[in-house]
């Protein structure tokens, strides 16, 4: 058996970035309750934009996308301990962490 | 062609486990779940390259990150089943919403491909430069052209700790603590006191 499969291109990693934010937008959608997933779907969007990146670095030989990656995981692990320390406050406050049921500072 | 068997394997495992942390029944198993979907996504960069940034995903993501996700799971006790009842509502809508977008970048993709077949229609991947590394190239880069971002970096990471230091911490009743600057700044007339006492008188 001779199976020849065509080699990776840009366009596969790409489109595998773009799979992997849709997923993570669906995820939103599906556990629009639970901050805690929240928030991992918001880590599986930023994984599938440095995907893109990493992708467009390599296939232009420039480092500059990389270093780009670089900041946005810094960014990110920002994000991830202060959104995680705002939930803990408000579990510690609320006893809850459903969404809907946070609507204290409604109008 | 070997590259390309391993593309599409972590390529699956990755799609897999992102579908496995978005429909996972406990939020710890969805924590896990993101963890095999950063360590697919190590090997996958690793394909492209790039491994100062594969390992740094995974020390950082899966060493720090993740563990974090883990320490809040398990900390906070969470009615799972009330925060999924609106699941199977609102799963047509995600779904619909999901099979757009990969529909539409797929075309966006394709376009591309039409208009511009020099980058994107199985365009060879730059050289690399011979006899230097990903991440002394990185590095290059990051203490000289970046030298000012990446300090700005740095500033973001201390904010986060102070911010999130500030956030969680608390003062509990009851708790007995020492005030140094109230020790340090103790006189001898708060604490000595000399008394007169009376001899005893051998009866």
């Amino acid at each position: 058996m001779n199976l020849q499969l065509p080699p990776v291109g840009l366009e596969h990693y790409l489109f595998l970035a773009g799979v992997l934010f849709s997923i993570s937008v669906a995820g939103i959608f599906l556990n629009r309750k639970n901050v805690i997933l929240l928030l991992m779907c918001i880590e599986l969007m930023l994984l599938a934009v440095n995907f893109n990146f990493v992708a467009f670095s390599h296939w232009l030989g420039n480092l500059d996308g990389q270093v780009f990656v670089f900041f946005i995981l810094t960014v990110a692990a920002a994000e991830a301990a202060i959104g995680l320390a705002i939930l803990v406050v408000l579990f510690r406050e609320r006893r809850t962490i459903n969404v809907e049921e946070l609507d204290t500072m409604r109008g | 062609m070997f590259t390309t068997v391993l593309f599409y394997l972590f390529a699956a495992v990755l799609v897999g486990a992102a579908v496995g942390v978005v429909v996972a029944r406990n939020p710890v198993h969805s924590a896990l779940f993101l963890v095999l979907a950063f360590f697919n996504s190590a090997a996958l960069w690793l394909l492209l390259q790039a491994e100062f940034l594969a390992i740094a995903l995974v020390l950082v993501y899966v060493g720090a990150v993740m563990v974090l996700f883990l320490f809040v799971v398990m900390m906070l006790d969470v009615n799972v089943a009330a925060l999924r009842e609106g699941f199977a509502r609102h799963a047509p809508l995600g779904l619909v919403v999901a099979g757009l977008m990969v529909v539409e970048m797929f075309q966006v993709l394709w376009v591309r491909r039409l208009g511009e077949p020099a980058l994107l229609a199985h365009a060879q991947p730059a050289a690399v430069e011979a006899g230097v590394s990903n991440t002394k190239a990185l590095g290059t880069l990051l203490y000289t052209q970046y030298a000012y971002p990446f300090q700005l970096a740095a500033v973001v990471l201390l904010i986060a700790i102070v911010a999130a230091i500030a956030l969680t911490m608390r003062k509990r009743p009851g708790l007995k603590l020492q005030d140094v600057s109230k020790q340090v700044a103790v006189t001898k007339a708060d604490r000595l006191r000399i008394i007169k006492v009376e001899a005893e008188k051998r009866p």
